[in-house]
C-alpha cells in the first residue's frame, strides 16, 4: 500500500529551480533512500514533504490524504515526523526533556509521556545521558536525540535527513541498526544520505535526484550499475565497489 | 551508574525544590498569625512590595522566561485588571471582584488580539511593537473619560473589609491578600512547569522549527501561553490599585511599569520558577531601603543604583541570581557542570 | 490653507530632526543588531551639555553642537567599549537592558544634579526670531536644527557610501567574519560606529537646545520615536530613515492638528504597528 505519494512536486527559490516536477512514491513498511550530489535538491525536498516550504506546484499525499502546504505541526499530527541534517536539539532542557515534548503529542499525561519517552531513549542508545542538556553532547548523540524525539511522536513514517552522516564508523554501525529496526516496528523510512554504505544494503528502493529532477528510481542494485547515476553521483569506484561487496556496510 | 547518579540528582533538586517552596509559603503565611510581625509597618509594605512585584515578574515569567518571547507591553493588562478593579469600585460603586474578573478576561482576549499579529515579527520588531502598544494605550486612556481620562479613579473612602478588599488602618489584609496571589500565581506556574504545556513553551523558546516538527503548534503554545501570562499580570494589576486607593493611567500603563516586569525576572533568572522570587526579593528591599538611607544625597539615587544594578547584571550575569547560584552549584539546573562532569568518568 | 501649509513645514522639519535623532541609532542596529536604549539619554545629555556651555561659557548652541556632538563621541563610544560589549551575545535582549539600565542611570543622574526643572537656554543668537514661509510661521533655531540635520545626514550618508571607513563599517554589517578575514577591525568598527551614533545624537541635541526646554525626562519620548523611525525605515539605512522620519513627523504634526494633539503620538505608533504587521521588516526593509 502506498503511504507516501510524491506528484510532480516543484519548488522554486526566485528564479533558481530547486525540484522539478519530482515524482515517487513510499510503500508502508519500506525503507527508501533519496540520493543525489550536493544541491540537488533533496533537503529541498525534505522540506517540501514535511510542510517546512510550500511546494509552488504538485501534491504531496500522505496516508490518503492530501497534506501540500500543510503546516509542519498538523503534518506531524498525522504521523509524518522528520529529523533536521542540521541537529536541532532544544539545547536547554536535557535529552529526556527534549523526548518528552515529542511524547505529549500522543500522550497528553505527564506520567505516560515520560514512560513512552523513557522507552523512546533507551531504544536510541541514550539512557545513560538522559539528564544532561541536549546541547552539551557529542553530535553522534545528537543525531540518535533526533531520531529519538521524533520516534516519541509514534510516526507512521519517517524522514531522516543524513542520521549516518558525521558519525563514526561504530556510531555509524549503531544507527544503521536503528534504522533497520524502526522497520522491524513497522515503520516507513525515507533517508537522504550520503554514505552509499549505509544507505544501499538496507533500502527497498532508491530514488536519485540530480539538479533538481529525478534521475532514477529503483532497487538498489539497478541504481549501483545505471550509467546515469554513476556518472551524475556515484561514480565508476562505487559502482565496482558494490559489485564486489554485493552491497554489505563498512567497507573502511 | 551515571544514569542512577543522574536521576537521583534530578529527584533530589525536585524535592528540595518542593521542600523549599513549601518552606516559603509557611514562612510568609506564619508572619499573619505572629503578633506584630505585620501590621502597619513600613517592613509590611516591603514585603507586600516583593509579594507583588514577584508574581508580576513570575505573569511575565511565563510568556518570556519559558515560551521566550520577551514582551515589553505587559504594563497594559495589569493596566486593564488594574482598571477593572477600579471601575468596579469607583464607577459602579459596588465591590471589585466582578470587575477584577472582567478585567482580567479581557486582558486575556486583548493579549491575544495583539498577540496574533505581533507573534509574526521577529527580535526586536517585537519588542518595538510592544513598546508601541503601550504607549497606544497609556495615551488613550489619558483622553478617555469613561474609564476617568487623566485625572484616573480615585477610590472612596469605605470601612476596611474583605468584601471591598480595603485597608487603611492596617495592611494585614494586603499582605495576606498579596500572598495568596503569590501562591496562587506561583502555583500555576509550578503545575504547568512540568506539564505538556511547560514543555510545549520551552520547546517553542528553544527552537521553533523543531517544535513544530514534533507536532507543536507554536502559534496555539504562544498564545495560551500570553493569554495566561495577561490574565495574571490583570490579577496583580487589580492588587495594584486596591493597595493604592487609585488607578490613573501613566500610574500602570507607563514604559516603565513594563520594564519592571522584565527586569525582575531577569534580575532573578529567566525561565526560572524561583528567578521572580529572587528578583523580587532583592531588588524592591534594595530600592525601599536605599530610597530612605540615600535621601541626603538628593532625589533618584535609588534610581541610580538600581540603573548601575541591571547594567552590572547584563554585563556579568544576563541569567540573574540563578545563575549565579548555578555558579556555585547551589539550586536549579546546573546539568552543565554535571555534564563535563560524566565525560571525565 | 495657512494652517495646511503651517502644519506641513511643522512635520517636515520635525522629520527632518528626528531623522538626525535616528540616524545614529539605525546604523548601531544595523552594524551590531543591538538597538541602545539610551539612545534619547544621550540626546538629553547633549542638551544640558550645551545648555551648561552657554549659560557657563556664554557659547551659542549654533557653534558649542561641535563640543557635544564630540563628547556624545566619546560618551557613547565609551558605553559600548565598558557595557555594550560586555554583555552582547550572553543572552538575548541583553544589550536592550544594558543600555536600559544606563538610560535610568543618566536619567536620575541628571534628576539629581539638575532637578526636574525645565531648563530653556536664553540669550541665544536665533531667540524668538521667525521666519515666513508661504504664509507659514516658522521658528528660525528649528528651521536652523532642521536643515542642518539634512546636511548631517548628506554628510553622514556620504562618509557610509564614498569612504574607506565607511566601507568598512558596510562590510561589518553584511558580514563580520568576511570582514575580518579581509582585515577589517571590527571591534574598532563597533566601537566608532557606537561613538558616530552619540556624535549624530549629541548635534542633534546641541542645535535643539536652542528652541526646546531641557528636563530629565526629554529623551524618553525622542527614543521611542527613534526606535518607530530606525524600524520603519529599515535598519542601517540613512536615507530609510530620514523617509521614515519625515513621514512620522508629518503624521505627528497632522495627526495633531486635525485629531487632537493628545492623538498625535498614538497616531505614530498606530502607524508603524500598522506597517509592521503588514511589511514585517519595515517599509523599506528588505
Amino acid at each position: 500500500m502506498t503511504l507516501l505519494d510524491v506528484h510532480g512536486l516543484t519548488m522554486k527559490f526566485g528564479s533558481l529551480v530547486a525540484n522539478r516536477e519530482v515524482s515517487f512514491s513510499v510503500d508502508e513498511g519500506q525503507i527508501v533512500g533519496l540520493i543525489g550530489p550536493n544541491g540537488s535538491g533533496k533537503t529541498t525536498l525534505f522540506n517540501c514533504v514535511s510542510g517546512l516550504y510550500k511546494p509552488i506546484a504538485g501534491r504531496v499525499v500522505f496516508n490518503g490524504k492530501d497534506i501540500t502546504s500543510k503546516p509542519v505541526h498538523e503534518i506531524a499530527q498525522l504521523g509524518l515526523t522528520r529529523t533536521f541534517q542540521i541537529v536541532k536539539p532544544l539545547s536547554d532542557m536535557t535529552v529526556l526533556e527534549n523526548v518528552m515534548v515529542g511524547a505529549y503529542l500522543r500522550y497528553p499525561d505527564r506520567e505516560a509521556a515520560r514512560e513512552e519517552a523513557l522507552k523512546c531513549v533507551k531504544l536510541c542508545y541514550l539512557e545513560e545521558f538522559r539528564d544532561r542538556l541536549a546541547g552539551d553532547m557529542t553530535i553522534g548523540n545528537k543525531k540518535r536525540l533526533e531520531v529519538a524525539r521524533i520516534l516519541a511522536t509514534n510516526p507512521k513514517m519517517i524522514l531522516l535527513d543524513e542520521s549516518v552522516a558525521g558519525l563514526t564508523s561504530t556510531e555509524a554501525k549503531e544507527m544503521v541498526a536503528l534504522i533497520v529496526k524502526l522497520r522491524e516496528e513497522g515503520r516507513t523510512i525515507l533517508m537522504v544520505e550520503h554514505i552509499m554504505e549505509a544507505i544501499m544494503p538496507i533500502s527497498d528502493k532508491i530514488v536519485v535526484l540530480s539538479s533538481g529532477s529525478k534521475i532514477a528510481e529503483g532497487r538498489p542494485e539497478e541504481i549501483a550499475s545505471d550509467e546515469r547515476v554513476i556518472s551524475a553521483y556515484l561514480g565508476e569506484k562505487y559502482a565496482k565497489r558494490f559489485a564486489h561487496s554485493g552491497g554489505g556496510v563498512g567497507h573502511e | 551508574m551515571n544514569d542512577k547518579n543522574g536521576s537521583f540528582m534530578k529527584s533530589k533538586r525536585r524535592l528540595i525544590d518542593n521542600i523549599l517552596w513549601i518552606g516559603l509559603i509557611a514562612v510568609l503565611a506564619a508572619l499573619i498569625f505572629i503578633p506584630g510581625a505585620i501590621g502597619k509597618s513600613t517592613h509590611t509594605h516591603v514585603l507586600v512590595l516583593v509579594l507583588l512585584y514577584a508574581s508580576m515578574a513570575q505573569s511575565w515569567n511565563i510568556l518570556g522566561g519559558y515560551c521566550g518571547q520577551i514582551s515589553f507591553g505587559h504594563s497594559v493588562f495589569f493596566g486593564l485588571g488594574a482598571y477593572g478593579a477600579g471601575m468596579a469600585m469607583v464607577t459602579y460603586g459596588s465591590m471589585p471582584w466582578l470587575g477584577i474578573l472582567a478585567g482580567a478576561i479581557i486582558a486575556a482576549v486583548t493579549s491575544v488580539l495583539l498577540g496574533w499579529p505581533c507573534f509574526k515579527l521577529r527580535g526586536h520588531y517585537f519588542a518595538i511593537a510592544t513598546f508601541a502598544i503601550v504607549e497606544i494605550f497609556g495615551r488613550v486612556f489619558l483622553i478617555w473619560d469613561w474609564i476617568g481620562g487623566a485625572l484616573g479613579l480615585d477610590y472612596p473612602i469605605i470601612k476596611d473589609s474583605w468584601s471591598y478588599f480595603l485597608w487603611s488602618s492596617n495592611k494585614t489584609g494586603y499582605y495576606t491578600g498579596a500572598l495568596v496571589l503569590f501562591v496562587f500565581i506561583f502555583g500555576v506556574v509550578r503545575y504547568i512547569e512540568s506539564r505538556k504545556l511547560g514543555y510545549y513553551m520551552r520547546a517553542v523558546k528553544e527552537g521553533q522549527e523543531t517544535a513544530e516538527s514534533l507536532g507543536v503548534n507554536s502559534t496555539k503554545v504562544k498564545l495560551t501561553a500570553m493569554a495566561l501570562s495577561a490574565f495574571l499580570a490583570a490579577l496583580c494589576g487589580a492588587f495594584f490599585a486596591q493597595y493604592n486607593y487609585r488607578v490613573d493611567p501613566p500610574m500602570v500603563m507607563s514604559l516603565d511599569m513594563s520594564m519592571k516586569f522584565v527586569l525582575i525576572t531577569i534580575l532573578g533568572g529567566m525561565g526560572t520558577f524561583w528567578g521572580p522570587f529572587l528578583g523580587a526579593a532583592v531588588l524592591i528591599p534594595l530600592q525601599e531601603y536605599t530610597r530612605t538611607s540615600l535621601a541626603f544625597l538628593g532625589p533618584g539615587v535609588d534610581q541610580m543604583v538600581y540603573g548601575l544594578l541591571i547594567i552590572f547584571m547584563m554585563v556579568r550575569q544576563p541569567k540573574g541570581i540563578m545563575g549565579f547560584l548555578a555558579e556555585f552549584g547551589i539550586l536549579g539546573r546546573n546539568e552543565k557542570k554535571e555534564a563535563t562532569g560524566d565525560d571525565a568518568s | 490653507m495657512d494652517f495646511f501649509v503651517q502644519v506641513l513645514i511643522d512635520g517636515l522639519m520635525n522629520g527632518a530632526i528626528y531623522g538626525l535623532v535616528a540616524a545614529g541609532l539605525s546604523l548601531i542596529w544595523g552594524v551590531m543588531d543591538v538597538i541602545n536604549f539610551a539612545h534619547g539619554e544621550f540626546l538629553m545629555v547633549a542638551m544640558y551639555t550645551c545648555y551648561w556651555i552657554g549659560m557657563l561659557v556664554g557659547l551659542d548652541p549654533l557653534f558649542s553642537w561641535v563640543l557635544t556632538g564630540a563628547f556624545l563621541f566619546f560618551l557613547s563610544a565609551g558605553s559600548y567599549k565598558f557595557i555594550v560589549r560586555r554583555s552582547i551575545g550572553k543572552a538575548a535582549m541583553a544589550p536592550l537592558l544594558a543600555t536600559f539600565g544606563l538610560s535610568i542611570f543618566l536619567k536620575n543622574f541628571c534628576l539629581n544634579r539638575f532637578t526636574p526643572n525645565f531648563r530653556l537656554l536664553s540669550g541665544t543668537s536665533l531667540e524668538g526670531k521667525v521666519t515666513h514661509i508661504f504664509g507659514a510661521i516658522v521658528s528660525q533655531p528649528k528651521l536652523v536644527t532642521a536643515i542642518f540635520s539634512l546636511v548631517m545626514l548628506c554628510v553622514l550618508h556620504y562618509m557610509i557610501k564614498k569612504t574607506r571607513i565607511g566601507r568598512a563599517i558596510q562590510a561589518t554589517a553584511m558580514d563580520r567574519e568576511a570582514a575580518e578575514l579581509m582585515g577589517v577591525d571590527t571591534e574598532r568598527i563597533f566601537t566608532l560606529v557606537f561613538g558616530i551614533g552619540g556624535m549624530c545624537v549629541g548635534i542633534a541635541g546641541g542645535f535643539m537646545t536652542s528652541y526646546l526646554a531641557v528636563f530629565p525626562e526629554v529623551g524618553a519620548l525622542f527614543s521611542l520615536i527613534a526606535f518607530v523611525v530606525v524600524a520603519l525605515g529599515g535598519f542601517g539605512s540613512i536615507p530609510g530613515a530620514l523617509c521614515a522620519a519625515l513621514l512620522i513627523g508629518l503624521v505627528e504634526s497632522f495627526a495633531g492638528f486635525y485629531i487632537a494633539p493628545v492623538m498625535k503620538y498614538v497616531a505614530v505608533f498606530a502607524l508603524y504597528l500598522a506597517v509592521v504587521l503588514v511589511r514585517p521588516k519595515g517599509l523599506f526593509g528588505w
